[in-house]
């Protein structure tokens, strides 16, 4: 029961992990500040539809650490205590992002809308290359020493320790991970072009964000095939169910998608639907293509991050010590703890329920320049 | 330097983070009730007066919202960035609120928040009623998770240690739900949440009414928050009974430091008014007892006799220890299950504590061996002290005491805001019904000093709660010292000074945007 709760958690935190990354078409799109619009008006609007959708995407990322810290603690504490400046400077541009947005238009704020602009920016651009590179240590590891029974030294006390001095910046220096920051920033930025596209009613923004789709989606689909070489050619880990033992497996998250199928069977259908949506973006009216390629970001994350994990291999390692390194098995949280959690994410198909129905119910009508000026809108 | 230690740095990192947030969310979740019921007026009456009210308070929810959400991220996820030891030992149990507080509460209030403030002209009048409505209720769902796991961590219960993952793991996940103190805690925030916005809206009602504006916007808005404050802080002082109560029965040490009382007597008197002397320093307890009992607790002290008894445990004659008194133990008192027992001196305690974590490490090299024997062994002098497993990592007993000051006059200062907030409202409910809320210019300017008056109520009452279970993060189970990372002290001084000036800077932008919203009015 527990072997299948453990699975059972680690398919629903790497659902939201692969939610976030859709939903970070706030960030793309607000990477696109400094690019595809000019004028005062044509920013407000750009600010104003990616503002009715930001706390969806910020409240993804606050449940996602809510459900790996319910679920797989170990990872909490080691990866958050370890990699100490990595999650602090992801922390510090969504901070700034969530106050950006209500703040920029308002008289009297201090810093002036640029700051704002530049904040949203950065949150965009860095943040998810940030957040990029924190998922990529899934399969590169971390450089930390983790005993639970530490607890009963006084002299040393800590459960995990981060062995070198840069407590996770080192790790945007690992290729992979800077891979995996630029694909997800990529992934991001065409979402927030389609996006753009679907929902801004402008004859001189949505031209511009065709033009960049075409290089914006090329550069991902291109970063995106680089990325699974990258991953379908390195070692993996993999834990012995019985003693706990970790031993390097050549091709490991390759195996893993040969072995198991149906996240390759996902992979594959994800990849289809980015293509299609970006295509029928670029080639016809595309309609649907910001749900398509979305729903197609999902599924291929969503495979990816399984096989982090499943099949018996270890999620989090420790490039110190690979003994030490995190596995479904050793980082999860108790059976009992497990349950109780799979009876609150029934509630989840609920969540979605009524997001869908209030985003359908708020995007009806595309959003204009002349609907800002409509004296009962909230305009950020 | 006086902030050297790691310890320090973090408590002061998430005491910094968690203060700040705390001047944001009671508003949101305060405000957000009042805004549904001034909606409720105009989807009834279809009065469009309504309509603008509400809206007008709505805009300083949104700066309010933006701001809360921003700090709140913070504080969840610190408890892995800077406690990490925290984050193992007792995420079996304690991450489950927070995960689930996500689940239901934050997308109920993101989610319906769009439809607050962008579906006016998209959604039917009901549905953003009930939109409105919606949003409110996802706050105190919000608040509900948030302090179940903080009631739990003054409170622990429903769970079990785990000698094989050396933590502890959660076996009764309602006993947690419904525990006491966490409902208890519930109602006295909520509540509290309820007056802060009832006094904001008074004083910035009040501040209209000073310049001679929008009056009746003015007074309409302090008829709803007046009438609604009353009730809230009527609860609010029902509720914090109950608390002082809980705290005497779970952490007689903070009500003790709540007292500034080192010895006690049986009918315990409480301090309505009273001044520390700050010569009397526990510390000295340990390394100069004679200069230590020749100083005197009080340099001004006005108390109730047996007042403590009465609140703490209705009846006139309970001994309810003082600080010296829970440090040598011996006395005698009833325990959860109604049963007398004698209460252990603190030395014992840590000697105990000591052997539980021995044992632990004896369990262990045992399971490593394959020593079935000593596996047993281990493991019930392991159980047999595992209720002192956190006076382990204590050095010497006077440790286990907070600082008694803050937590003194914060208690004391929160109570005697209480106090004055009964007699605004009440004036307040009066001026209104004899009609001379435009009348009297000292009421306006009270009625604005108020404001920063609650937010000092309110923080003063989570220094209380938070200081006052010092040196413990889970009461008698683990210290805070035994909870932290493993970063350099230096990393978190750096944090903490990057934080300072983000919250400096955005508290600035906040306050002057809000400024300028009031000064346009809801005419605007």
């Amino acid at each position: 029961m527990l072997y299948t709760l453990q699975h059972y958690w680690w398919l629903v935190v790497s659902l939201l992990a692969a939610l976030l990354v859709f939903l970070m078409f706030v960030q793309g799109g607000q990477s696109l500040l400094f690019g595809i619009v000019k004028s005062e008006k044509e920013k407000t609007l750009l600010i104003n539809a990616l503002g009715h959708k930001w706390e969806l995407t910020f409240t993804t990322l606050v449940t996602f650490g809510g459900g790996i810290f319910a679920s797989f603690p170990l990872y909490y504490s080691t990866s958050f205590g370890g990699a100490y400046w990595l999650w602090m400077a992801i922390l510090f541009l969504f901070i700034v992002q969530a106050v950006s947005f209500e703040y920029r238009g308002k008289a009297g704020n201090l810093l002036g809308s640029r700051t704002y602009e530049i904040f949203l920016f950065l949150n965009g651009f860095l943040g998810s290359l940030l957040l990029g590179v924190a998922v990529g240590s899934f399969f590169t590891g971390g450089s930390f020493l983790m005993d639970k029974m530490n607890i009963t030294d006084l002299n040393l006390q800590v459960i995990s320790q981060w062995t070198n001095p840069w407590h996770g910046l080192e790790l945007i220096t690992v290729p992979f991970n800077l891979l995996m920051g630029i694909v997800v920033y990529l992934a991001a930025r065409t979402l927030g072009l389609l996006y753009v596209i679907k929902r801004i009613d402008s004859d001189t923004i949505v031209p511009k964000a065709k033009t960049q789709l075409k290089v914006t989606g090329v550069a991902f689909v291109l970063g995106f095939v680089g990325l699974l070489i990258a991953l379908f050619t390195m070692t993996g880990y993999s834990v012995n169910v019985e003693n706990g033992i970790i031993s390097p497996v050549k091709y490991k998250y390759f195996f893993n998608m040969t072995h198991l199928i149906w996240p390759a069977v996902m992979l594959i259908v994800g990849v289809v639907l980015v293509l299609i949506g970006i295509g029928s973006a670029l080639f016809s009216k595309g309609k649907y293509s910001f749900f398509v390629t979305g729903g197609g970001v999902v599924l291929a994350v969503w495979s990816i991050l399984i096989c982090a994990a499943f099949n018996n291999t270890a999620f989090f390692v420790s490039n110190v010590n690979i003994q030490q390194s995190l596995t479904l098995y050793n980082s999860s949280s108790s059976e009992f703890t497990l349950k109780i959690m799979f009876y609150a994410s029934l509630f989840i198909p609920f969540v979605i329920a009524y997001i869908t129905y209030v985003w359908k119910a708020l995007s009806k009508t595309k959003i204009s320049e002349e609907d800002l000026d409509r004296p009962d809108s909230h305009k950020y | 330097m006086l902030l050297a230690s790691l310890l320090d740095l973090s408590r002061l990192q998430f005491a910094l983070t968690a203060m700040f947030h705390w001047l944001f969310v009671p508003l949101t979740i305060g405000l957000g009730f009042i805004i549904a019921i001034m909606e409720t007026y105009y989807v009834r009456t279809d009065n469009k007066f309504w309509k603008r009210t509400a809206k007008f308070w709505m805009k300083i929810f949104a700066i309010n919202f933006a701001i809360g959400v921003a700090t709140g991220i913070i504080l969840e996820f610190q408890f892995g960035t800077n406690w990490s030891n925290y984050s193992w030992f007792v995420g079996d149990i304690f991450g489950a609120p927070l995960a689930i507080e996500g689940i239901f509460a934050f997308f109920l209030e993101s989610t319906f928040f769009a439809i607050m403030f962008f579906g006016w002209n998209k959604v039917s009048k009901k549905a953003h009623l009930l939109s409105t409505w919606l949003v409110a209720f996802g706050t105190i769902l919000s608040a509900l998770w948030i302090l179940i796991a903080n009631a739990w961590m003054q409170y622990p219960i429903g769970m079990e240690f785990n000698p094989d993952t050396a933590r502890n793991e959660m076996i009764d996940f309602w006993a947690i739900v419904t525990s006491p103190i966490a409902l208890n805690k519930f109602i006295h925030t909520v509540t509290n949440c309820f007056v802060i916005a009832s006094v904001v809206v008074i004083g910035i009602s009040s501040w209209y009414l000073l310049r001679k504006r929008e009056d009746e916007f003015a007074r309409r808005s302090i008829r709803i928050a007046s009438v609604f404050g009353l009730i809230s802080l009527i609860i609010v002082i029902w509720s914090g009974d109950g608390s002082a109560y809980h705290v005497a029965k779970k952490q007689p040490m903070k009500l003790a430091a709540m007292e500034g009382m080192y010895r006690s007597q049986v009918g315990t008197p409480i301090v309505a008014f009273g001044i520390l002397n700050p010569n009397k320093n526990i510390s000295q307890l340990e390394t100069d007892s004679l200069a230590y009992a020749l100083e005197e607790p009080y340099l001004i002290n006005i108390s109730i006799p047996q007042g403590l008894s009465l609140l703490v445990d209705r009846k006139l004659n309970t001994f309810v220890p003082g600080i010296e008194d829970i440090i040598e133990g011996g006395y005698t008192y009833i325990d959860g299950d109604g049963n007398e027992q004698v209460a252990m001196p603190v030395r014992e305690r840590m000697k105990k504590g000591k052997i539980a974590l021995e044992s632990l490490a004896m369990y262990k090299k045992a399971k490593e061996a394959g020593d079935e024997e000593g596996k047993e062994m281990a493991l019930s002098l392991l159980k047999e002290n595992y209720p002192h497993f956190g006076y382990g990592f204590i050095e010497k007993p006077t440790d286990i005491v907070p600082n008694v000051p803050i937590t003194f006059y914060s208690f004391h200062i929160m109570v005697i805001l209480g106090g004055f907030f009964i007699l605004l409202f009440g004036l307040t409910i009066y001026l209104d019904r004899k009609e001379l809320l435009t009348r009297f210019k000292w009421f306006h300017i009270l009625a604005i000093v108020s404001i920063p008056l609650v937010y000092i109520c309110t923080q003063a009452g989570w220094v209380v709660s938070e200081v006052g279970r010092q040196p413990w993060t889970i009461q008698d189970i683990l210290t805070s010292n035994a909870s932290l990372s493993g970063v350099s002290s230096s990393t978190v001084l750096t944090t903490v000074i990057m934080f300072f000036v983000l919250f400096s800077i955005l508290l600035a932008a906040e306050l002057t945007i809000l400024f300028k919203v009031i000064k346009k009015g809801p005419g605007a």
